[in-house]
């Protein structure tokens, strides 16, 4: 079969006559460039490596112009966008690496696999840097839980990215998810890892030092996930289900074994320049290494590990098999790092050379069968401007007035209906899969604003969060694109710590789309507003487009990954409600803003309108307010407002604590809209009585808008008045109930 | 006194354990590796969780043929204190030093979270620090934690006080048989338990119940060798 499949492969001549460039996603007019830098009509293999290295997945050929946006550098930066992943300072010669990453098409078709290597593949970014992986995050998006495909993607994406892991022993501590019918057919599956270096010990992928040797580490190579990166950057379709093979197959136990002795290698010192295979596996890593450093590199093909018969050298280069990784060493240091590798029971094999020539050439039985341009591979691939329009709906969303619905009279049924909806209701059905406990640093479990992982050896921890709601992207892309980036930022400060920097998962339809272009451009436009205005640079990130199904493109959905230092443990904060006689103070201005919000959502069944605006120096200084508050020890806890406004956020602060709340709201808005809007910058904070008026003060004096609504009682029950008339009345068991039961109901 | 923590391929709160010696006990610890094939300079062995060898054929199979298994094996019949935490408890099961298997949860899913645990058992060097009856938060993280041994091990477990701890009275997490959670050997100097008490031992985690757990082996350890010394 393997004979048959050599043979098969077209010639030249075939490639130009048949277009078979076109099938890998190269246009006529790539395949012209091609031949011109190769001076000659490229090989099936040569054809294949430069396809995947020009695929937008690899070349960022329809986004570069977009990325170019974000602010990337900051005082503390110590990288940026480029390498593996992101690194920024936190003092004491410490620093924290981190990145996000889509896995969406190989997880629409095969979903336990496709979110287990899309774990794995993270991982890898951030020990390839030196970095000890401390914690994991998601963002997952999926669509309405009532239908049964898209159970069966649930839950074998949250199966998937436990199994990896809970095995490898990073713990999962936080994320994200929502559902929507927008997401049905093309899933989102974002995977963050954060990690920790010590500022002499960061790596770069480069092949430093001709005549160098080139090491492969990692299980042996398959045919699995060829064309990965082609497969990610093209839309779903019918026959997307028989591409299961460009998905690949995790195997975390051997990730493990590669993760320490790939950071024993590097912390023995002897690495000149080291690279994970992802996407576009030997091909990328080899050809980025060798550009980075200036250089090139030849391969030789027999030594490559191979886990099946008489592999091609196409299949060998497009091979997305996981767990691998590619270093260079001086010849003097090899035996020591093959020692390592042997001990650790992981294959380490000889497969190149680097050389000053600047090409990659690759061998296979005595015979070069490559010869291409380094340079052409990683930086010449065309970057298209591509056309941009203002989509119809956005004109048309103008005119509806969202604060027009039928006013909703019974509050505490509308409450129930906001906490049952699976994406405002308890994920714990989720995160009590994966162990978020592993390595004894989760100072703060998920369920809370972030997560909260502590540094060993010193009082600092690290708040991590994703986020993003697409319907506000969708309604307003820049207005969305800021807000994306202020909730981050506002849910990194609730937990006590100052954000540090941005990992940005760019997920859209396709670019094609002049309408998707639009959105993807003023979403970034907003992005880039905040994470300037909020001081948080983006250090890194992924853009995954094309993310379509038969009814059309996703909601733009620019997922935010953050990471934000605490300074002192005694600042971790957290949302539960402390004790009673607590003062419960709401900051922010509340307006009549339900476009897109839950409430919209669940009482209307529509998206539509116009989202809740955003003053990003209101942001800012409410931010700056909470955040010395916190350090000032005025804060008992706190909670920042998102989906389902004040009446979610106060609930939620009940549950878990035995404690309930009496709150009466003064306002000049309709109650519903005054309990549900979903109005930006808001928070909610609770002091101790003696402390609540010393931080009424603060926040007064910081110019942030603030009133004291209420107190945390002792009767779990939640009592909230507006204007003195009943609005909320329920035990806060009854919540809890609702909010925890949704989604095991529903995945029964 | 001296832990050994064991180091096999796939083990992952290798580390964790350690740091809870250092931290609860401040005793010397030295991570050891799956070929070590001597352990005679230590006075208690820890078997980690994690998924050893990849957990691919069945939790543990795999690791109870690696060399320093007969170490572990060798020091429980001196009497030494061996414990076997989450994927430990079921290396040793495997390795047949303690009873029963440990199946799939009942309801087929990884389960993490803190969990109520009765100390039934507190004359062990494992819980002597404990009070008899008294109810511990100690968090699990398992996907096969489901134990099960036949009527008449049950029997036996229950007649000779074998049951260390059990869950919480209608909070069992997986499904495992007379609420079991944790055992010992007939001696009482081998425990294996699925919760992680080297995850409960700073209030910051959630718990420090498991601080003494370390204690009591410490405890135990020093009863022991003040005898010896006393003659």
């Amino acid at each position: 079969m393997a004979q048959q499949l050599t043979a098969k492969e077209p010639t030249a001549q075939q490639i130009v006559d048949q277009k078979i460039y076109q099938q890998f996603g190269v246009s006529d007019y790539e395949f012209e460039l091609i031949c011109g830098f190769l001076g000659r009509l490229p090989n099936y293999t040569e054809i294949g490596v430069f396809s995947v290295m020009w695929s937008e997945h690899c070349a960022y050929k329809n986004s570069k112009p977009i990325l170019k946006k974000f602010p990337i550098t900051g005082p503390k930066v110590l990288m940026g966008p480029g390498e593996g992943a992101g690194i920024v300072d936190i003092g004491d010669n410490q620093a924290v690496v981190f990145k996000i990453e889509s896995h969406n098409h190989p997880s629409a078709v095969e979903p336990y696999q496709g979110a287990a290597t899309g774990v794995g593949g993270i991982i890898r970014d951030i020990f390839s840097m030196g970095a000890r992986p401390i914690a994991s995050l998601n963002s997952l998006r999926f669509g309405r839980l009532e239908n049964d495909r898209v159970k069966y993607l649930f839950e074998n994406v949250v199966s998937g990215i436990a199994g990896y892991g809970n095995c490898i022993g990073i713990p999962t501590v936080g994320g994200e998810v929502m559902f929507d019918e927008s997401y049905e057919g093309n899933p989102l599956v974002n995977a963050m890892c954060v990690g920790l270096i010590d500022h002499d010990k960061i790596q770069r992928g480069v092949a430093k030092g001709v005549g160098n040797p080139v090491f492969y580490v990692g299980p042996a190579t398959g045919r699995d996930g060829i064309h990965g990166a082609t497969f990610a950057s093209v839309e779903l379709s019918e026959e997307s289900e028989e591409k299961k093979t460009a998905v690949q197959v995790g195997d975390p136990f051997m990730e493990k074994l590669v993760m320490e002795a790939t950071l024993e290698l590097i912390n023995s010192g002897i690495v000149l320049g080291i690279q994970d295979m992802g996407a576009a596996g030997l091909t990328c890593s080899s050809s980025e290494m060798a550009s980075k450093a200036g250089n090139g590199l030849e391969l030789y093909l027999d030594n490559v590990p191979q886990r099946e018969k008489d592999m091609t050298p196409y299949e060998m280069m497009l091979s997305e098999s996981q767990e691998r990784m590619l270093f260079v060493v001086t010849p003097e240091n090899e035996a020591q790092a093959m020692e390592i590798f042997e001990r650790w029971g992981v294959i380490c094999a000889k497969v190149g050379k680097v050389t000053d020539d600047g090409r990659l050439r690759l061998f296979h039985k005595g015979e070069q069968v490559a010869d291409m341009p380094v340079k052409a591979l990683v930086d010449e691939c065309p970057v298209y401007n591509k056309p941009s329009q203002e989509p119809a709906y956005y004109a048309a969303n103008a005119k509806i007035d969202t604060t027009a619905y039928p006013e909703v009279t019974d509050l505490t049924g509308a409450l129930k209906q906001v906490l049952g909806s699976p994406t405002v209701a308890s994920k714990e059905w989720v995160y009590n899969q994966y162990d978020y406990m592993v390595r004894t640093s989760t100072a703060v479990q998920p369920g809370s604003d972030a997560a909260v992982v502590t540094i060993r050896g010193t009082r600092k921890a690290l708040a991590m969060t994703t986020d993003c709601n697409g319907r506000y992207v969708y309604l307003d892309p820049e207005v969305g694109g800021r807000i994306a980036v202020a909730e981050a930022s506002r849910n990194i400060v609730c937990s006590g710590a100052e954000p540090l920097a941005v990992t940005d998962n760019l997920n859209f339809g396709s670019p094609e789309k002049p309408e998707v272009f639009w959105q993807i451009e003023k979403a970034a436009d907003g992005m880039s507003e905040a994470c300037v205005t909020l001081e948080t640079p983006v250090i890194g990130g992924n853009v995954s487009l094309y993310n379509e199904n038969a009814k059309g493109a996703i909601y733009p959905t620019p997922v935010i990954g953050m990471v934000g230092l605490v300074h002192d443990i005694d600042h971790i904060t957290t949302q539960s409600f402390k004790s009673e006689g607590d003062v419960i103070v709401l900051l922010g201005d509340t307006k009549a803003e339900m476009g897109g919000s839950e409430l919209q959502y669940v009482l209307q069944g529509k998206t539509e309108g116009r989202p809740p605006q955003i003053d990003l120096a209101v942001e800012k200084r409410t931010q700056n307010a909470v955040l010395e508050a916190i350090r000032a020890g005025l804060v008992a806890s706190a909670h920042d407002l998102s989906e389902g406004g004040l009446a979610v956020a106060v609930a939620e602060s009940c549950f878990g604590t035995g404690l309930g709340a009496s709150v009466n709201v003064a306002t000049e808005l309709r109650a519903d809209h005054a309990l549900f809007s979903e109005s930006q910058s808001r928070i909610l904070l609770t002091a101790k009585a003696d402390k609540a008026a010393e931080l009424q003060a603060l926040l007064n004096e910081r110019g942030v808008v603030n009133a004291a609504i209420g107190t945390v009682t002792a009767a779990a029950t939640l009592n909230i008045q507006v204007n003195g008339n009943q609005g909320v009345n329920a035990p806060v068991e009854q919540l809890e109930k609702v909010w925890k039961e949704a989604i095991p109901c529903l995945m029964k | 006194m001296k832990f050994a923590v064991l180091v096999f391929p796939g083990s992952n709160c290798d580390i964790d354990c350690y740091k809870a010696v250092e931290d609860t006990v401040g005793q010397k610890v030295d991570f050891v590796w799956h070929t070590a094939t001597d352990l005679s300079g230590y006075d208690a062995i820890l078997v980690p969780g994690g998924f050893s060898y990849g957990d691919y054929l069945r939790c543990g199979a795999i690791a109870r043929f690696a060399p320093v298994m007969n170490e572990v094996i060798k020091a429980a019949e001196q009497g030494k204190f061996v414990l076997g935490i989450c994927n430990g408890f079921q290396i040793l099961t495997e390795a047949g030093l303690l009873p029963g298997v440990l199946r799939r949860n009942e309801n087929l899913k990884f389960r993490c979270h803190s969990a109520l645990l009765e100390v039934v058992n507190n004359n062990t060097a494992f819980t002597n620090q404990y009070n008899e009856g008294e109810i511990i938060d100690i968090p699990i993280a398992h996907g096969e934690g489901n134990y099960y041994c036949d009527d008449e091990t049950l029997a036996k477990l229950q007649s000779n006080n074998q049951i260390v701890f059990r869950y919480k009275a209608g909070a069992n997490p997986n499904g495992s048989i007379d609420d079991i959670a944790g055992i010992s050997n007939e001696r009482g100097n081998v425990v294996g338990m699925m919760p992680h008490p080297e995850r409960a031992i700073d209030e910051i985690l959630g718990s420090a119940d498991g601080k003494r757990m370390f204690t009591s082996i410490l405890n135990a350890w020093r009863e022991q060798h003040g005898a010896a010394v006393n003659g």
